[in-house]
């Protein structure tokens, strides 16, 4: 392990290049000024007043946790399904069926919410929060299959068979051993796919018809000037609790590791 | 391990199972994704008039696409913005990939790839917004400038360019590019590394000609996933170029929707796909040939 | 080493075969196993002895024959209700259970009290010598407490026969040394029926009463281990098991014994029962173990035939020293073992030697 500062420095320096613009964040959510610009003009928290008093962000925050909830709830659970399957079986079309389960982290989103409004226009389903879960689940299922998968894989296929001989059965087998033990990789699974269905923004705008969304209302607040300063306080309060939820989610990820006994090899992808 | 009369007699109960196991995700996947995609490739092939699709199959949506030229420089601008974000995320990533795999201890190391994602899990819409904010006219930078009488008037270099909109994207595709890279890296059997020095290479011999080589993989993987959200990004060219620098993305949502001409838009986004496939085939082939190179 | 053959019938295989697709991994099995017998099936990887293993526990399904315990045909019963429990090679000890809640999870169905279930998983685990780690966490223990933990959570359940999946090889050689001693005093009182599958010869020969020896799907020799030693039945048997020097031979005439010739020792007579396989009538040899050949010193005579030799190979083990040497008339060498005692010199490369040899202890092979 040789030292090597200049190596060291540059990461450092990326890291708060990384972190800069959202330091930002807290600055101007507390600035005294409907300007977002320097030099900053003192301490307020009427920004997160403003922000507090806003019906519409309660309404499009409510619409946005119900979306985040089904479909991290839905696209776990088809992860756990593909999950399974690609750890457990082999079988005709495999690489094919997982390759299409795994499409759309390789697709841009604009084509995959295009290609689902075509056809629901086409065959006349009006759009909703419905439409929207349906396009995020479709989403968030990849990420679900890659956390479930190496969930999965680390469970020793003779562990089940051992429950199995010992008298019970596969259900009850699936109860009391398999789900325990991927059970943090379910609860990391959730926790991302609700982060990555309340950040998304390109199918809740075009699938949502007149529902608005969080990442909507966002957007649409983007074109008052007068609204900066609030939106600021407003990414703020997000940003925390992105943070929240994260750090929830790495430290079931690493009890999973530590429980099924394999080793940290770090990171969510 | 099946219950149930000798299912070892008929056919395969593995292939059954497993197929049975993974039908709920992919019949979604199928209803969902493979169906609309085959639709919109269907509807590319149509004419789009004021009465309806036409039923005939024509390429005429493509030749429209490919000889346009509006067409023609909002393609070339994605693929130049999504190739120079690529490049500069790439460079930028591999250093930072190498200190956390090679320099940082065991037990440190999730710590630091923790600090790395942790952007690129908080709002994209308000982190893209907040270049906007600071590269504006009124921006951060200028205001910042013009209060420590850097500069007399707001410079206009930063906003509203195609320069604002790389440095938007790599900012926000940061992360991605360093996880594979750090992958990769970590598979190298270290002795490897002290071969190589044994054998009387410098230490930057060996990084270029063992080090290197071997994390190829990661960097084409690396190249891939920021080149493919990056050349169908919406909302930087909607935000940072202010709506008049579209990118391929922009210009489906155009034709999709606000021009009602569904033909073309679907000619567009199989374009894209195209782009993206042939690109990724490219890079997948050369991460091939390196990989036999090494044999 | 002894077992009487007059206890009743534990396992049958009758004509087993099991297909993987194409692959024919079980080629027709027959065998049976007695009650309290420690049977080992032994073979190199991919011979079908874990495949054979999985088939009694009910985790693999047979394409045709019959797998029968005590008595009953097993086609379509689950191994979940199988009087058969299986100590597997990675022991798949529950790493979110503690040790008494792994060794009691068979019980969980069992209509016992919680206090007798209790009682019950402390008496599996004294007798494995694990007295007093019940509440210790299962990802804590080390390799050989797995091993016990595994075997104590399947004998709990009485079974009927004990299902061994090379449990050993996970461990140092001094750990599997101690491990096998404890599993043939653990198997005499628990009396019942144990299956050992190992790739192991010497862990087989150790600890079996009798051994399957398996090659490409099929029992090649069926025996116990010291017929399997000094009497395998082919030369690939002999191979696997221990080593053994080969040099062509023919015979000469046949009988309740047999005259023939071999490259090297010259005539000879054996037993008609020391002429092993089916008559082929070419590429026959003539098999011996090396510490059945000894090198003769000065004065010593041999105790039955002796030939003249050439040394050709010394190697130095510390208690032994293994010579190849070349008979006089012989086409190859021959691997030779002897014990190093005060006083005997260890030869060099190119001595001349006399080699005392026993017909007893050949084997012809046709």
């Amino acid at each position: 392990m040789n030292k090597s500062p200049s190596l060291r420095a540059y990461a450092i320096a990326y890291l708060i290049f990384l972190y800069a613009p959202i330091a930002l964040l807290p600055l101007f959510a507390f600035n005294d000024s409907k300007v977002i610009a320097f030099p900053l003009q003192g301490f307020t928290t009427n920004w997160f007043a403003e922000m507090w008093a806003d019906q519409q962000l309660f309404n499009a925050f409510g619409n946005s946790l119900t979306i985040a909830v089904s479909a991290s709830i839905l696209s776990t659970t088809l992860g756990i399904f593909a999950a399974r399957a690609s750890t457990r079986y082999t079988f005709p079309g495999k690489a094919g069926i997982l390759g299409l389960i795994m499409l759309p982290m390789v697709l841009p989103e604009m084509i995959v919410s295009m290609a689902l409004l075509v056809v629901l226009m086409a065959i006349g389903v009006p759009l909703s929060l419905f439409t929207i879960i349906l396009g995020h689940v479709l989403i968030c299922t990849p990420f679900a299959v890659a956390i479930l998968t190496s969930a999965f894989q680390s469970l020793d296929r003779s562990l089940e068979e051992a429950a199995y001989d010992l008298g019970e059965t596969p259900a009850s087998t699936f109860r009391l051993i398999i789900l325990p033990l991927v059970m943090p990789g379910i609860i990391s699974s959730l926790l991302i796919c609700f982060t990555i269905s309340l950040d998304e923004f390109i199918i809740s705008y075009f699938l949502g018809g007149n529902q608005t969304v969080l990442s909507v209302y966002i957007f649409g607040q983007f074109r008052f000037p007068a609204k900066v300063p609030a939106v600021m306080a407003l990414g703020f309060v997000l940003v925390c609790l992105s943070i929240c939820l994260l750090t929830i989610a790495e430290y079931f990820r690493r009890r999973g590791i530590a429980r099924s006994g394999g080793k940290d090899t770090g990171g969510f992808l | 391990m099946k219950s149930g009369s000798s299912p070892g007699r008929f056919g395969n109960p593995e292939a059954t199972n497993g197929l049975l196991m993974v039908s709920p995700t992919a019949i979604y996947a199928t209803l969902l994704l493979a169906a609309p995609l085959v639709a919109v490739v269907v509807y590319s092939l149509m004419v789009d008039s004021k009465v309806g699709l036409s039923s005939g199959l024509t390429f005429a949506n493509y030749i429209e696409v490919w000889t346009g030229r509006i067409y023609q420089a909002i393609m070339m601008r994605s693929l130049t913005v999504a190739s120079l974000v690529t490049a500069i995320t790439v460079l930028l990533a591999y250093p930072v990939a190498y200190f956390v795999s090679f320099h940082v201890r065991p037990e440190r190391k999730s710590l630091w790839l923790f600090l790395i994602t942790i952007p690129f899990w908080t709002s994209y819409l308000i982190r893209v917004f907040l270049w906007k904010v600071i590269l504006g006219y009124n921006g951060v930078i200028n205001s910042g400038l013009l209060s420590l009488g850097i500069i007399d008037e707001p410079l206009t270099v930063i906003n509203y360019s195609v320069g604002s909109m790389v440095a938007t994207l790599a900012h926000a595709y940061a992360p991605f590019a360093i996880l594979p890279i750090f992958v990769s890296l970590e598979k190298i059997d270290r002795s490897f590394l002290e071969a190589g020095q044994d054998l009387g290479e410098s230490k930057l011999m060996t990084f270029w000609r063992v080090t290197l080589p071997l994390s190829m993989p990661g960097v084409i993987a690396a190249v891939l996933i920021v080149f493919i959200p990056t050349i169908g990004d919406y909302v930087t060219p909607d935000l940072i170029g202010g709506g008049k620098i579209p990118m391929i993305a922009n210009m489906i949502e155009g034709k999709m929707l606000k021009q009602n001409d569904k033909a073309v838009g679907a000619a567009i986004a199989v374009t894209a796909m195209l782009i993206v496939s042939v690109v990724s085939i490219v890079f997948l082939l050369l991460n091939k040939r390196f990989l036999r190179g090494q044999k | 080493m002894t077992f009487s053959s007059d206890k009743p019938n534990m396992i049958e295989f009758r004509d087993v075969h099991k297909y993987y697709g194409d692959y024919h991994a079980l080629r027709g099995i027959n065998a049976t196993i007695k009650a309290g017998e420690f049977f080992s099936l032994l073979g190199p990887s991919g011979c079908g002895k874990t495949t054979l293993l999985r088939t009694i526990a009910g985790f693999e399904d047979i394409s045709s024959g019959a797998v029968l315990i005590d008595s009953k045909v097993m086609d379509g019963v689950p191994a979940n209700q199988r009087p058969t429990n299986m100590v597997f090679q990675s022991y798949a000890i529950f790493p979110h259970l503690s040790v008494e809640q792994n060794v009691g999870f068979g019980l969980r169905r069992d209509p016992r009290s919680a206090a007798d279930k209790a009682k019950a998983v402390a008496e599996a685990l004294e007798m494995v010598g694990l007295k007093g780690y019940g509440k210790r966490a299962a990802h804590a223990l080390s390799g050989g407490q797995r091993q016990r933990v595994a075997l104590a959570r399947a004998l709990i359940l009485k079974p009927k026969v004990l299902l061994l999946d090379e449990p050993l090889s996970a461990l140092d050689k001094k750990m599997r040394e101690q491990m096998q001693m404890e599993l043939i005093k653990l198997q005499r009182q628990v009396g019942i029926t144990f299956i050992l599958v190992t790739h192991d010869q010497e862990e087989a020969l150790v600890m079996s009463d009798r051994i399957a020896v398996m090659f490409e799907g099929q029992i090649a020799q069926l025996a116990d281990p010291e017929t399997l030693y000094r009497r395998p039945n082919s030369r690939k048997v002999a191979d696997f098991i221990g080593t053994m020097n080969f040099l062509p031979a023919q015979i000469l005439s046949e009988g309740s014994s047999c005259e023939i010739e071999a490259q090297g020792f010259g005539r000879m007579t054996i037993g008609a029962d020391q002429v092993m396989g089916a008559t082929s009538g070419e590429g026959m040899s003539i098999g011996c173990r090396p510490e059945t050949l000894t090198i003769l010193f000065d004065g010593q005579t041999a105790t039955d035939r002796e030939s003249m030799a050439t040394v050709e190979e010394v190697v130095y083990y510390g208690d032994m020293t293994y010579y190849d040497v070349k008979l006089d008339g012989a086409q190859t060498a021959m691997r030779l073992s002897m014990r190093n005692v005060p006083g005997r010199p260890v030869l060099d490369i190119g001595t001349r030697a006399r080699v005392g040899w026993s017909p007893g202890a050949m084997v012809l092979f046709r």
